[in-house]
């Protein structure tokens, strides 16, 4: 039975924290597509250039004062995409909103590109968070173990904020409804805004994390888990948090099982059946409020 | 609007003509033009930038070379193909437009190949510098190449994981949906299953970062040895994860992880790894010593090397592509592309990684390579040993 | 030319719709007509200068972007069905093509990993021993299109059963899920001896194979296959089909109620539209001369969406222009960018990657100011050219006058 455990704990364990990180980006995904029923294909990508930033920043500042420019910097970020690129195409059909989505992704992972020479950048190690620890014979990094805790604190955090306070409650409402929201006197613009922030807020804490565990970054880094968040979000039910935070820690814990089941050439593809087969059989996903058509 | 469009297209096509017109400004009629045929962006980008700068250094040690009497300049023209096959045509026509006599590259196999025939087109021979596929110059007779095969290397690190480190169990790792890995790991579990070992394959798909699971797996299948010949940043990836998850068997690779990103991922782990390659330091002094001091004094072609100033196998091999090109040029008595063509087969060259020469397929007549041993507290390759087959 | 414009203008004024969609169609094949022998002499006689042999491969490549968009644009622009899967039909396209046209005695060299490959049938070959080589490549290259086209219709119309049932962004992702699957599916080793794997298909019958005598079709072959492929969707959006397909764009509910049976269409929309990817995907294997299933990632399908973006969506010109556009600023004329120097300048900044980002900034400029594209939804047409010229020039009639003396 032990040697069973320290086997197979390793998988479980590596799922668990890549879930975790899943689930970080998830909820942007998520939230935007609450409110403004957009798919931000940028958003991994955002999660890349938060991890870019945090290399550039630690090679002349120390690491208490570039955690928070890469926090401040992802934020901005964030925020002035939603700004230039999203805004101005408010009342265009959705299409042109994903449209524009995927430039920006191009643009930043061009820009990537172009800083970064090609070349993949070494993530610097946080001092604590890089340690090895070993439970059960099986070692890991620390940042496994504390990267499922730290989601969950931030997601209650989260469900906290948008229960309780007013602008969680406007974002419930725009979410609800757009127009009406617009006409109950609720600051459409700076709702739409928050969300971004904070969403992008949760891509940099999972690009610390990520990162920390998996210490180098090119162009493409935010392609694959920018992709497999979202699926998360769909799979618990876009617009849902807890859906995208239970969505995102399934599909983490299923990939490695399958890695582990030596299934290695289907990993991701895997991923996609699942997202098909959930659409096919729910497309609300598992926690997805059921929309009635407005015709 | 459709004002400020046409403005955008006519902007556009101006600044297309300009720059044919600067290309044009520059045919003089002493230059010599050598294609360099090389990723540098893309998944290959870092070792096609290693394996320019030995060119570049090459050509700044000589910079010109003597035709007929005459002292032509010689230049390098770039062309970036991506890492990726649909960018190749473009990138070769690129360098067969800009009057190439003959061109160099590329790092990566799939390229090279993808690229063979529009250089077969032009009728300009091309020499492959660290493509170690066979495809690439079978039944190709524009394409040569000075690094060993694939075949070869394989069965050097099968013999060496089973004679000297007693492997029985090899764990293989190649990246999904890349010819380089796929082939060479074909040719190690070959090699390794007629030596009686046993091998378990596995493979990681594209932009991948998590290699904890196939890690676990090695360990679960009892492997005494993981072959991953991938690239380089998924490489530094496996040498991290590697140490964080205390894997103590030893990690073993082909010529793409001799560089030192690896060595920079490598330094203070707890980790062994082997590989195979072209080159070992200290083959040539005075060679080293040259091209230290040239990264030393350009900043660009520092970053381009990785931020320090290891010399890397491909770069070796880089700066060897490029007196074997000027060797034909003097041999051939002109820049004409056929001549060069016709001349490149009885080349000769004694390289700083060791003597050249031709086969009739086109390929280098090779019957070692070094293996090196990544030395993880004073961040150097240790040489190992020279490996031979047959 | 004259004489028979001034024809065509008088036809006009008696039957103003008609007539000018006559004079759209002949001056259009005296277009294409004017192009076809542009493009044989260029392949045959023109010499070979730095700029024609930079413009040869763009010319192609934007043939086969110009099949790809349109298709794409059909389905997107026309029928309002938001499918991320193009590259994946593209793949399929690509694959079937490769495999049928790989000569034996070729077998062993290219399927080195696994004895050779299980099939063993070239098209090309084939029809090759009957016919002469020559004769053997045309229609042993245009079977193994049409067969590409038709598997990837067929995957398409297996795909579409569940997928169509979806809307907007579900849609997008479930195909653009449906490719990633495809590709690992392509890449696995288990389906070697059909796929090669991870590995390349080469040597099968390429542009360059294309030859009459000694005459080269280079890079007519590709101009005239996508000019049909084109031709043939055009005749399908002007047909009840395509008005059906507008329809449902423009209302789904609205269209349904009108009698128009969603799914079928739908369907039918996916499945033509996929059929134009695989022969796209087919004549982009022919056009690199080797092919890798790694090469189809979501990135090509989001290039090719860009480009409709940039052409107009629902507009067919739009999209062979864009393509043309797009694929000669990547290729050709940015590549100085890369270069470090401005013509004899040297310039710091321009280094590797530059052409992109400023390519990557002009693409979102047009996505955010000029959202509707060069041709909006739009067609090029020679009478409506010449009408706002016309409008325009009565709005300066001092000019027109001048211009008459």
């Amino acid at each position: 039975m032990s040697d069973f455990l320290s086997a197979n704990l390793p998988y479980i364990l590596t799922g668990i924290s890549v879930g975790g990180q899943y689930a970080l980006i998830a909820i942007g995904y998520t939230m935007v597509y609450g409110i403004l029923r957009l798919i931000n294909f940028a958003h991994g990508d955002v999660f890349m250039v938060a991890g870019l930033v945090m290399i550039y920043t630690t090679a002349s500042l120390p690491m208490y004062i570039s955690i928070p420019i890469v926090l401040i910097a992802t934020v901005l970020l964030g925020f002035l995409i939603e700004r230039v690129a999203y805004k101005p195409l408010r009342s265009a059909p959705r299409m042109s909103v994903m449209i524009s989505a995927i430039g920006v992704s191009y643009l930043l992972q061009n820009c990537a590109l172009y800083f970064t020479g090609g070349l993949p950048q070494t993530y610097p190690s946080i001092p604590w968070l890089s340690s090895s620890v070993t439970i059960w014979n099986a070692t890991t990094k620390m940042v496994t173990i504390v990267t499922p805790i730290l989601t969950i604190v931030l997601v209650f955090a989260l469900a906290a904020m948008i229960k309780y306070t007013k602008i969680g409650m406007a974002m419930r409402a725009v979410s609800k409804d757009f127009e009406t929201s617009q006409l109950m006197g609720i600051k459409i613009n700076s709702v739409i805004s928050f969300t971004f922030i904070v969403g992008c807020f949760l891509a940099a804490v999972g690009s610390l994390l990520y990162f920390t565990n998996y210490q180098s970054v090119i162009p493409t880094s935010g392609a694959m888990p920018g992709l497999k968040a979202f699926v998360a979000a769909v799979f618990g039910g876009i617009g849902s948090i807890p859906g995208a935070v239970i969505g995102a820690f399934l599909i983490g814990i299923c990939e490695n099982i399958i890695k582990g089941l030596g299934l290695t050439t289907f990993s991701d593809a895997f991923t996609f059946v699942l997202l098909i087969v959930i659409l096919m059989v729910k497309p609300t996903g598992i926690f997805g409020e059921k929309a009635t058509d407005k015709v | 609007m459709k004002k400020i469009i046409a403005l955008v297209l006519v902007l556009c096509l101006a600044l297309a003509l300009c720059a044919c017109g600067g290309g044009k400004a520059k045919e003089e009629s002493n230059v010599i033009k050598i294609g360099v045929y090389e990723p540098q962006s893309g998944d290959n980008g870092a070792g096609g930038k290693q394996e320019i700068l030995g060119m570049q250094y090459a050509n700044y040690k000589t910079p010109t070379v003597e035709v007929g009497g005459k002292t032509y300049n010689v230049e390098l023209v770039i062309a970036d193909n991506e890492s990726s096959n649909d960018k190749a045509v473009s990138a070769a026509t690129k360098l067969i437009s800009s009057g190439c006599s003959v061109v160099l590259g590329s790092y990566g196999s799939g390229v090279s190949i993808a690229a063979s025939d529009t250089f077969a087109e032009a009728g300009l021979a091309a020499i492959g510098v660290t493509c170690t596929n066979p495809q690439v110059t079978q039944g190709n007779d524009h394409y040569f190449r000075i690094c060993f095969l694939d075949p070869f290397q394989g069965t050097v690190l099968a013999n060496f994981a089973h004679d000297t480190l007693g492997a029985k169990t090899a764990y293989c790792l190649g990246q999904l949906g890349n010819d380089y890995d796929q082939g060479l790991v074909n040719y190690f579990k070959q090699a390794a299953e007629a030596l009686g070992m046993k091998v378990v394959t596995a493979e990681f798909p594209e932009n991948n970062s998590d290699f904890t699971s196939y890690l676990t797996s090695a360990k679960n299948e009892g492997a005494d040895v993981i072959f991953a010949p991938c690239s380089i940043s998924y490489a530094q990836l496996i040498v991290e994860q590697a140490d964080a998850q205390g894997i103590q068997m030893p990690l073993l690779a082909g010529d793409t992880w001799d560089s030192n990103a690896i060595l920079a991922a490598a330094e203070g782990k707890n980790v062994q790894i082997y590989v195979s390659t072209f080159y070992a330091e200290g083959g040539d002094p005075d060679f080293e010593k040259g091209i230290k001091e040239w990264l030393n004094s350009n900043s660009e072609a520092m970053t381009n090397n990785g931020g320090n100033d290891m010399i890397a196998a491909v770069s070796v091999m880089g700066y060897d592509a490029y007196y074997t090109a000027l060797e034909a040029i003097k041999k051939a008595g002109s820049a004409d592309k056929a001549d060069i063509l016709a001349t490149l087969p009885s080349v000769t060259l004694s390289g700083v990684s060791g003597a050249i020469a031709f086969d009739d397929t086109g390929d280098a007549i090779r019957d070692s390579a070094y293996i090196k041993q990544a030395n993880t507290s004073d961040v150097v390759w240790d040489f190992v040993t020279v490996a031979k087959v047959g | 030319m004259g004489k028979k414009l001034n024809n065509a203008l008088n036809a006009s004024m008696r039957n103003p719709l008609n007539a000018d969609r006559r004079t759209d169609r002949f001056v259009g094949i005296v277009l294409l007509a004017v192009l076809y022998i542009v493009l044989f002499l260029l392949d045959n006689f023109l010499p070979q200068t730095s700029f024609t042999l930079m413009m040869i491969p763009v010319l192609k490549k934007g043939a086969i972007y110009s099949l790809l968009c349109v298709s794409m644009n059909l389905l997107n622009g026309f029928t309002g069905l938001f499918s991320l899967g193009q590259a994946g039909f593209m793949l399929l396209g690509a694959y079937t093509y490769a495999i049928f046209s790989i000569p034996e005695s070729q077998h062993e060299a290219v399927y080195q990993y696994f004895g050779g490959g299980a099939v063993r049938f070239s098209f090309s070959e084939a029809i090759g021993s009957v016919l002469g080589a020559n004769a053997g490549s045309w229609l042993g290259a245009i079977i193994a299109i049409i067969i590409a086209g038709l598997v990837a219709a067929g995957f398409a119309a297996l795909i579409g059963i569940p997928v169509l049932r979806l809307k907007s962004d579900y849609l997008a992702i479930a195909t653009l899920g449906f490719a990633e699957i495809i590709r690992a599916v392509f890449q696995w080793e288990g389906l070697g001896v059909i796929t090669n794997g991870s590995n390349l298909l080469r040597k099968y019958t390429s542009f360059s194979n294309m030859k009459i005598g000694s005459l080269s079709f280079a890079t007519l072959f590709p101009f005239l296959i996508v000019t049909v492929c084109i031709a043939l969707i055009v005749l399908l959006i002007n047909s009840s089909y395509g008005r059906a397909f507008k329809a449902i764009r423009d209302d789904e509910v609205a269209a349904e109620a009108m009698g128009i049976n969603l799914f079928r269409h739908k369907m039918l929309s996916f499945v033509i539209s996929s059929f134009f990817a695989g022969v796209g995907g087919a004549l982009l294997a022919m056009y690199q001369t080797t092919i890798q299933a790694a090469a189809f990632k979501t990135a090509m399908t989001y290039e090719i969406l860009l480009m409709v973006v940039i052409g107009g969506i629902g507009s067919i010109s739009g999209s062979c222009i864009a393509a043309f556009l797009y694929t000669a600023c990547n290729e050709w004329w940015l590549r100085f960018l890369d270069s470090g120097h401005l013509g004899s300048l040297s310039v710091p900044f321009f280094r590797d990657g530059f052409r992109k980002v400023i390519f990557s900034i002009i693409i979102m400029v047009i996505v955010l100011f000029f959202s509707r594209g060069i041709m909006g939804d739009r067609e090029l047409s020679f009478t409506g050219l010449m009408k706002r010229r016309k409008a325009k020039k009565t709005a300066q009639p001092e000019e027109r006058g001048s211009e008459n003396a």
